[in-house]
């Protein structure tokens, strides 16, 4: 059968638009000319900038981020497990509303819920700061995490945990030696996703954060905005990038392999 | 008796979680675009349809019109570009396939804000591609390329594309491609028997790709702010104006419940049909 090739010519001419802006950021970071419509030779220069006094509170600023990251992805790894765990094994009215409330903070968009959010510390007079950052990040992952979490549990056999329980173990001991360690690639997993979630958000941090208790993308944003230090930006997204990587790369590994 | 013991300290702490930070903000921005506002930036008790009645202002139905525009017309780019990639896609056998479908993922996994900036720098008057379009002449040295409405559409189909490409990939991959050869044969031309076979053959694909672009598009305030200038502004705009710029909470909440309503329609559409579907299934 003779089959067209424009599905073929457009796929590759989608993958040039993909790429192109990020290749050409990374490029332009160890470009010497100021302005990236030439190309001027080889520099670290950028990124030797990056160390420079003036820019330590781009430095405080990811300090931060990853602080946030860690809290709130530990947290939700603990909060998704469990409503993973409610939503596999049980089929009651209470999973129905469980379910519901679990997806929608995946569906809504997240300017909606940056702004209920500050309404509501607004109108429980909450000091905004790394606080309601680290709350509001742990209400967006949590709900990620379950749905990784869940994804690792439909291929669980229950027949291990009925096994465990006729050979005597407890409930204790069925949890922390057969249920926690085959569970264990998929709550990482979703623990390396809601990390790289938490590093990535703009939007919802935007909304909740106080003065002085900026984020690495809060940065980067006003830097953008006001077409300032236009390499240093190049230069600090390149290594945002490389993070970032090498986060999706560790939890792949980690969802490829399946339970056994 | 244990069991319901069990099923509640599983469910309790995130739904608790959920209920305190999720449920009641987003009953509290309803609340609240029903309260008055007052000039220290606050919100005072009692009740007002003030913000309500501001809806009516020429500016807003104009933005939200803009909005719900730019967010269609971003859906429909999306599904007519993703369509053909992902019945090329699903076509393909072996390792081609993953590593193209991988290559599609990897752009989505990179921050958001960086996406955007990438665009901004990239068309940026001092930038490479304007600096090169007026070098052959294309462009005059008044055209800008930032600042108007193309470039929030292209950019906003850029950071959407993939949340189309992969749920239609995913029922490409479930399609029997042998019925296309079926159509040929009974002489339908190639285009024809891809519209009428691959299509319906998609559409859950199709459904599920049009509702995860559309929801976060008509939610967009990152890029119509860093690549539209002050005529593009959609209503996320506006929403954080009303929030961090003149602070007029109210205002804001009654901004943001009207995007919740807008939001609905294809939650709504979508699971309309799904539930339709499911009880068609005997």
């Amino acid at each position: 059968m003779k089959s067209s090739r424009i599905p073929a010519i457009l796929l590759l001419l989608v993958l040039v638009f993909l790429y192109l802006p990020i290749l050409l950021l990374v490029v332009n970071s160890f470009n010497e000319a100021r302005y990236s419509s030439t190309w001027g030779g080889f520099t670290l220069k950028w990124y030797a900038a990056l160390m420079e006094r003036e820019n330590r509170d781009l430095w405080e600023a990811a300090q931060r981020t990853l602080l946030i990251a860690l809290a709130s992805s530990a947290v939700s790894m603990v909060l998704g497990t469990l409503s993973a765990c409610a939503l596999h094994w049980y089929r009651s009215r209470l999973q129905q509303i469980n379910y519901g409330v679990l997806y929608l903070p995946i569906i809504m968009p997240d300017l909606l819920m940056g702004i209920s959010l500050l309404l509501f510390f607004v109108g429980l007079g909450a000091t905004l700061g790394t606080g309601t950052i680290l709350i509001a990040h742990i209400t967006f992952c949590a709900s990620f995490v379950t749905v990784v979490v869940l994804g690792r549990l439909q291929g669980f056999d229950d027949n291990v945990i009925n096994a465990a329980r006729d050979l005597g173990a407890t409930k204790w001991v069925i949890v922390r030696r057969v249920i926690l360690p085959l569970l264990a690639p998929g709550i990482i997993a979703g623990g390396l996703l809601a990390f790289t979630l938490s590093v990535d958000d703009y939007v919802i941090t935007f909304f909740v954060t106080g003065p002085g208790s900026s984020t690495l993308p809060l940065k980067i944003y006003s830097m953008v905005k006001h077409s300032k230090d236009l390499p240093v930006i190049n230069a600090i997204s390149t290594l945002f990038l490389i993070l970032t990587f090498l986060i999706v790369w560790l939890s792949q590994r980690l969802t490829d392999s399946r339970p056994t | 008796m244990t069991q319901r013991k069990n099923e509640v300290l599983l469910t309790g702490p995130t739904l608790l979680w959920l209920a305190v930070f999720f449920v009641i903000p987003s009953f509290a921005m309803v609340l609240i675009s029903f309260r008055p506002a007052n000039v220290y930036g606050g919100v005072e008790d009692g009740w007002t349809l003030d913000a309500w009645r501001a809806l009516a202002d020429p500016d807003y139905p104009i933005i939200l019109w803009r909005t719900t525009w730019l967010s269609l017309v971003t859906t429909a780019v999306c599904l007519a570009l993703a369509l053909p990639i992902a019945f090329y896609l699903g076509k393909l056998q072996g390792k081609w396939r993953g590593f193209l479908l991988m290559l599609v993922i990897v752009p989505f996994w990179t921050n958001f804000v960086i996406r955007v900036a990438a665009w901004r720098i990239l068309l940026h008057p001092e930038g490479m591609l304007r600096q090169a379009l007026l070098g052959i002449g294309v462009i005059g040295p008044d055209t800008l390329l930032l600042y108007n409405e193309g470039a929030v559409l292209m950019v906003m189909v850029y950071t959407h594309l993939p949340f189309a490409i992969l749920p239609l990939y995913a029922a490409a991959e479930r399609f029997d491609y042998s019925l296309l050869e079926a159509a040929r044969d009974l002489g339908a031309s190639g285009f024809r028997s891809v519209m009428r076979v691959f299509v319906p053959g998609v559409s859950r694909g199709l459904l599920t790709a049009m509702a995860l672009v559309l929801i976060p598009a008509l939610g967009s305030y990152v890029i119509p702010d860093l690549v539209g200038g002050s005529s593009d502004e959609m209503i996320g705009n506006k929403i954080a104006q009303r929030t961090l710029g003149d602070r007029n909470l109210p205002q804001a909440a009654t901004l943001s419940v009207a995007l919740l309503a807008i939001t609905m329609i294809p939650i709504l559409v979508v699971f309309l049909i799904n539930r339709k579907e499911r009880a068609n299934q005997p």
